[in-house]
Order: structure tokens, then sequence, then C-alpha cells
């Protein structure tokens, strides 16, 4: 579904990703982990489109997308959520989360001045829908809340609840489980399994370990922002290369 | 800050009521203003608020909601006033038509602008919008052959379809209807997926362009709107008036417009029309007591921004809504 | 035809000495807090208003002019204290606001306490201009023009050696970090406002002998500085610098040879100009977003 080949992403000197190639098939939940500054973000950020790959190309559904901008993407079916929450604190919870349907409705700014037949209409059904994506992601109590008078953990949830808003064929989330506790960890981790149950494509960045090894079909794990081994969790457990670099150090911690 | 209501969705229900309200007050208040109104005077100082709340509105549309400041915005009420007043008085046309291809024309210059001045931000825009105004007031200074330079120049009155209007009564009557109509216009699209999407690129440029949001376009949607909205109220006014100048298209007036939004309240209708009650009103009590008026402006946009930041009208009806339900509640209005 | 050349070229680098004062003090402002402040025309304003006025009422004109300097460094610090600091984690929206506020506040103070009309102060060395290779320049310019440089240097010596420059360049590399380390940010914010309204206020008093000043001059002097600032690179020393010289230079010669009725245009034309193609300014570095 999503190719990334020989990508590379270079800030001034720094090389934050270097020559990574993998492939994500589709319906299955693709984990992409690595320590701090391995460049995982960066490599969502190339794909997702808000940063230019210095050189290397990624595909979607067969197409080069690389350099697209972001809301091109979001055309093609593409969502994804924020490690540095991206939240419009001006709006409602709900709001929000129907900013993320925006491609679903019309919103030619014509039509909404003068309240086009249907638009209302449209846009009604899109708050009950989108009400009951917050419920889906656990955030249902918020409802009629400010989006700036949310706890962080609900944040998380309504970003995943605005990603999933707009019907993605292809969902990225960007460490879901930062900052969460025990118990929203766990319901993050049933979620994400609920959603590549229903058939979506999801791939996630995380340091959780556990929340990891029990979701992902497949992993990637990068290093100095290189590819240091890709395959099944059980492959990656089993793999020297990184227990040295990374498995070792994080069990010698918990 | 806000806590959450008991009921699922009731925001919208509330705020369709809320609509209604205000919308029938005002309706009210300008129905039944010209009773209270005794002289021209007085009803020209109502007109005057009334072309102010409009642009207000306006420019609320992209400060406010979309978050895009823009300090040259007097500069297109500068273009649609002049440029009705030559095209009428220079090459012989209609006032309607006049109008309408001085807005058209405003449209195409304020596209040309924003899609190039639109990619800045915060300082580096406060300046290209500057410029802008500074750049159009200075044009409209020196073309004296066209404009009548500094002194200005006569603008022949409005006629419709060869009926034409005059007297400040019968004007009152447009620009309050104007109003009206603006307020409407301007909610509905508030309450659009479009006015959604404004509003979300204002809060996360980020978010909002991962969603679909085309954050260029609509920036320059946005800022082409509420300058052709400016560029039409100058041509009324100029036609109301009799007589422009230079001085409306200058970084003062473009000022004033600033004031008007942040005092009642960035993101706020209402508030809009509450600074433009203020900043109509002010001129005349100061009137006769020269630089007290700059000072007094100087002030209102001092304090405002540090004990008031979110304006007049947003900081009241959450101190309203907090009594009422005994939650501290900020609902945006 | 060459000296004429000559002659707008000594014009045009008297005002961006003069603009190069405006824009050193808009970048020194915007280092220390991230605020560009709208009133620096003002500053520029009351020095030169202060410094003739106790000049009129017979106070010396060397006193007058140092009275005059430090009355607008006073207002700078007051600015900051009860304007800005009140706001300081507000929108930049609302800070521009503010200062845009203080300025109008300033000049109707101005036009209350001392009229409309333009004030004037003799100048330092005479009226009589000197002879370059056939240009003329007013001994007054020398004086902007020296006093400029000297100014310059100062603050290069001020940023580099001592204690409170490098805690005004700590602040504004990274406020947190100055302040852990024991630099007293509250200070260090107030100094930039009372050092750049002293400069702007410098620039406004040895200006003033050759265009007189009044309560409104200062609006377009302080736009202008805030487009060299702007050219240069917001925040860049040398970027103000160059930035304010290149201004000057330009709008003496487009005054000279193409329209005088437009040379107030020029700098707002330049600047959009070059906002679209470096909207990081001539001489400013690139910002990167993190995400």
């Amino acid at each position: 579904m999503l190719t990334v080949a020989n990508l590379s992403k270079q800030f001034g000197g720094v090389h934050a990703v270097q020559d990574v190639s993998f492939t994500i098939p589709q319906g299955c939940v693709y984990s992409v982990i690595g320590p701090n500054g391995a460049g995982k973000t960066t490599l969502f950020n190339l794909i997702s489109g808000l940063y230019t790959p210095t050189s290397g190309s990624i595909r979607f559904e067969g197409q080069d997308i690389s350099g697209q901008a972001p809301d091109r993407l979001a055309r093609r079916g593409m969502s994804r959520t924020f490690q540095n929450l991206q939240i419009c604190k001006n709006l409602s919870a709900i709001d929000n989360v129907m900013v993320g349907a925006h491609l679903t409705l019309n919103a030619s700014m014509f039509a909404g001045m003068f309240r086009w037949p249907g638009l209302a209409r449209a846009d009604r059904a899109c708050r009950e829908r989108a009400a009951a994506l917050m419920e889906r992601v656990g955030c249902g109590d918020f409802i009629t809340a400010d989006a700036a008078a949310m706890p962080y953990g609900a944040l998380k949830r309504l970003e995943i609840a605005r990603a999933l808003a707009s019907d993605p064929k292809i969902l990225f989330l960007d460490e879901p489980a930062a900052g969460l506790n025990h118990t929203e960890t766990h319901s993050v981790q049933t979620l994400v399994a609920e959603l590549a149950r229903s058939g979506l494509t999801v791939v996630v960045v995380e340091h959780d370990m556990k929340l990891v090894m029990s979701v992902s079909d497949r992993i990637l794990v990068l290093n100095y922002g290189r590819r240091l081994a890709e395959g099944t969790p059980a492959d990656i457990r089993e793999n020297p290369d990184v227990i040295a670099a990374y498995l070792g150090a994080d069990t010698e911690e918990e | 800050m806000t806590q959450i209501s008991q009921s699922p969705a009731p925001r919208a229900a509330r705020s369709n009521t809320g609509r209604f309200i205000g919308l029938a007050t005002l309706t009210t208040v300008v129905a039944l203003l010209p009773l209270a109104l005794p002289n021209a005077f007085y009803v020209d100082v109502a007109i005057r608020i009334a072309i102010l709340a409009v642009n207000g509105i306006a420019l609320n549309l992209l400060m406010g909601y979309t978050g895009q400041i823009s300090l040259g915005h007097a500069g297109f009420f500068g273009l649609g006033a002049y440029g009705s007043a030559v095209l009428t008085a220079h090459f012989g046309w209609s006032p309607l038509w006049a109008l309408l291809a001085a807005a058209a024309m405003t449209a195409v210059i304020a596209w040309g602008v924003a899609r190039v001045i639109l990619r800045l931000r915060g300082h580096y825009l406060a300046m290209a919008t500057l410029g802008l105004g500074i750049i159009i007031s200075i044009v409209l200074s020196n073309e004296t052959a066209w404009t009548g330079g500094p002194d200005g120049m006569a603008v022949d009155s409005f006629s419709l379809f060869g009926v034409p209007l005059s007297g400040e009564r019968r004007w009152y009557w447009v620009f309050g209807g104007l109003l009206i109509g603006t307020v409407i216009l301007a909610q509905n699209l508030i309450d659009s997926p479009a006015g959604r999407a404004l509003q979300a690129l204002h809060g996360s440029e980020t978010a909002a362009s991962v969603a679909g949001i085309d954050v260029g376009r609509r920036k320059v949607g946005v800022f082409v709107l509420s300058a052709t909205v400016a560029a039409v109220m100058g041509s009324l006014s100029a036609h109301y008036a009799g007589y422009i100048n230079p001085g409306i298209a200058g970084f003062l007036q473009s000022v004033e417009l600033v004031i008007i939004v942040v005092l009642g309240g960035m993101a706020s209708i209402y508030g809009s029309i509450f600074g433009a009650v203020v900043m109509g009103l002010l001129p005349q009590l100061l009137a006769g007591y020269e630089g007290w008026d700059s000072v007094l402006f100087g002030l209102i946009m001092v304090v405002t921004m540090i004990v008031l930041p979110r304006g007049v009208v947003p900081s009241l009806t959450a101190r309203l809504r907090s009594t009422r339900f005994g939650t501290k509640g900020n609902a945006p209005c | 035809m060459l000296s004429e050349l000559l002659q707008f070229i000594l014009s045009g680098v008297t005002l961006g000495a003069m603009y190069t004062l405006s824009a050193l003090g808009f970048s020194m402002i915007y280092n220390a807090s991230g605020v560009i402040n709208f009133a620096q025309g003002e500053f520029i304003m009351v020095g030169g208003m202060a410094a003739s006025f106790l000049s009129a009422t017979g106070v010396p004109l060397p006193m007058a002019c140092v009275a005059g300097v430090m009355i607008a460094g006073l207002v700078g610090g007051l600015v900051e204290r009860w304007a800005v600091a009140p706001a300081r984690d507000a929108e930049v929206a609302s800070v521009i606001i503010i200062t845009i506020g203080v300025s109008m506040i300033l000049r109707g103070l101005t036009e209350i306490l001392l009229g409309k009309r333009p004030h004037a102060l003799p100048h330092f060395s005479g009226e009589a201009p000197i002879t370059v290779l056939g240009a003329t320049i007013l001994p007054q310019s020398l004086w902007v023009l020296v006093v400029g440089a000297l100014i310059v240097l100062g603050l290069n010596l001020f940023f580099g050696r001592t204690r409170i420059g490098k805690g005004v360049l700590a602040t504004a590399y990274d406020r947190l970090a100055a302040q852990l380390v024991g630099v007293d940010v509250r200070r260090v914010l107030t100094l930039s406002f009372v050092l750049s309204a002293g400069i702007g206020a410098v620039g406004g008093v040895l200006i003033t002998p050759i265009s007189t000043v009044a309560y409104d001059t200062g609006m377009m002097l302080g736009l202008k500085g805030f487009v060299a600032a702007t050219l240069g690179g917001l925040g860049s020393g040398p970027g103000a610098v160059a930035g304010g010289l290149f201004l000057g230079l330009i709008e003496a010669l487009t005054a000279g040879y193409i329209s005088s009725a437009y040379k107030d245009a020029v700098p707002f034309v330049l600047v959009f100009i070059v906002l679209v193609l470096r909207p990081q300014g001539l001489l400013g570095t690139k910002p990167t977003d993190r995400i």
C-alpha cells in the first residue's frame, strides 16, 4: 500500500533520515520504533508531506506522492495524529473532530454564507458522526466541551477521532500512548487493534514496547536515521542488532 | 475555561437560539433607532457607525476567526471609494456599475497581493499589509489628475436606475440593511464547514492542512472577501459623503478598524458592532480636544489587550454565562 | 552629473544613518523580547521634541540634547514596564496592537503638551555647507553619520564585552536558560527598551536641526526603521545597518531621479519585494518549525 524507497532527509548537515526503505502492506498494523532522535517523527513528517524529502521516493497505492502538500495527501486518504498535539484550541472539541471531516463536506465560502440547501443537514449529520467517533475513541465525556478545557489524555484521543473523521485508508499515529497512564495506554491498544480489524492500515510510532509488540503485524526499527531491522514482532525480539541497540537498554530500565 | 455540560449536543441548539435573539435585537435597534435620533447629525453618526461595523465584521473574519493580521485594510476601503469616484466622475459610469467594477478591481488586487503575502506570518504579515495600505494611500495622494490629490475630490450622489438616493434618512436604511445582512452572512459563514476550516487554520495550520484544508487558498479567500466588503463600503460611503480624500485609506483608519476588532473581541461578530459604536461615538465626544482622541484611542488599545485580551463582548458573555450556569463558561460567540 | 549623483548619495547616507538608528532599536527589542515595537518612531520624535523644547526655553544645546535622549530612554522604560510587560504571554497580534496603542498615546500627549507646529533645533556646528567634489553636505549630516557610526561601534562593544550586554544576547537566545544561569531577565527586557528608545532619540535629536520635528513625524520614521530592520533581517545588527543605509540610498536616488512624490512609497514597495523573495530578510537566517 505504501512503499518508501531510499528516503533521506537532511537538516543543514544533520542526516535525520538516511536511505530508509520499507513497504507497508494493506490492512496491517505497522510500527516504527527506535531510540529518541532515531528519526521516527521526521519519517512521519516526510510521509505526510510536512517535510520535503532530500532524496528518495514515497509511493502510495502505486503513485509517487513524495513532496506533495499535506492537504493533497489527505485527499488520497492519508490521516495522522501528532506527538506534540496539534489541537485547535479556539474551537470546541467536537468542532475539532469535524475539521477532520472537512473533505466530506461542501466547504465553499459562498455556499457557507448563503446556507446552500443541504449544507446545514450535512453538517448536522457530520456532527452526529463526530460525536459517535468521540465515543468510540473514548472521549465521549467531552462532546460539549471546549478543546482548550480538555486534559492531555483526552486531547490525544481527540486527535485520533479527528484523524478518523476523514475516513482514511491509512492512519499514522505519532506516539499515541506517550504521557498516558496504564489504563489509557491499554485502551489505545484496544482501539488500534479494533481499527486494524475494520480493515484500516495503521502505522504507529511508539515507545511503549508492550503496546508495540502486542498490536503490530510488522515492525521497522530505526537507529540514527537508518534502518536497523524490519520484520514481525518475533523477528525483532530476537534480532541481535536490535537487542544491542535498543531493547537491551530498554529491558534494563524496566 | 469551559466545563462539560450535561447532555450531548446542546451547543448547536444554544447557539441557534442565541443567534436568533442577537439578530432580533439588532434588527429592532436598527428599526427603532431613527425614532430616537433628533436630527440629521445623529443619523449621520449612526450611518458612520454602521459603516465601521460592516468593515469591522469583515476584518474580524480575517483577523479574529482566521488569525491573519491586516494593518492596511483601510487601503481597500479607499480603493473602493476612489474606484467609484473616478469611474463616475471621469468616465461617466453609472454609480452601480462603478461600484461593481471597483469591487471587482479591488478583489483582483487583493487576490494578487494575498497570494504573495499570506505566506508570511506574524510580524512580517503585519509589515506587508501595513506597507500595502501606505502604498495605496500614497498613490491616491499623488495621482492628482485622477484623484484631486491631498485635497480630495467630490463624488456624485448615488442613483439606482435613475432614482437618486439622497438624504441621511434614506441612506440610513441602506446602511442599516447592509449591517443586518452582513451579520447574517458572516454568522452563516462562521457556522459552515468553510468557517470551521478558517478557524481551524487559526488554531493550527498543521492540523488544518493534514485534515485536507488548503491553508493557502483559504487564507487568500477570506482576505479577498474582507477586502471586497471594505471596497463596497468604500464605494457607498463615498457616494453618501459626496466627498473623499486620501485620509480615508490611511494608516490611522486601518488602525481604527483593528481597534474595533480587538476592542469588541476577536472572533466575535457582535463584538465588532460594539467596537464600531465606541469608535463611532468617541470622536464626537472628543471633538475639540485635539490630541486627547489619540491618547484615548491608544489607551483603549493598551488597556483592552492587557485587561480583556479577548475583547469586551466575549469576556462579558463568558461572565454572564458563568453566573447563569454556575460554571466558568467561555463558549465562542 | 557625477556631482549630482554624489549629492544624492550623501543625502541618502544621511537618511540611511537615521533609519539605521531606528532599525537598531527595532532589532534590539525584537531580539530581547520577540516584540516588534511600533512605538519606536515615537521614541525618535520624543527625543527630538524634548530637546528642541528644552533648548527653546534656554537650556544650553548640549544639555538639551542629552536630556532629550534621557527623557526618551525613560519613556521607553516606562512603556516596557507598564504596557509591554503585562502582556508578556499574549499573541503576536496583541502585542503589535499594544505598541500601536502606545505610539498613539505618545503622539497625542506630545500634541497636547507641545502643540502641532514643527519644532526646530539650532545646527550643532553652523549651517555653512561643506563642498565635497562638487556636492555639498551640511555639517549636521556629518554629525549624524559620525554619531551613528559611534553608536554602532558602541553597541558592538556593549554586546561583545560587557556582562549585561551578554545577558541581553543570552535572553534573546533562550529566555529560560538565561534566567537559569542568573540573568535578571526582567531587567534585561526593560533595559532593551530604554536603550532602543535612547538610540532612536539620538537619531531624533541629530536629525531635528536638518528636518525639524513635529508630534506626527515619528510614525513614518518608525515605519521606515521597521522596513530597514525587515530588509536586513529582523534581529540582525549588521542587517539593521545594511538595511538602513540601503533604504536611505534608494530613497534619495528615487527622489532625485524618478519622482520625489513617490519617495515615501519606495520603502514599502521594497520591503514587499524583499519579503516575497526572501521572507527572512536580506541577512536573516531561515527559521525552522518543529512539528
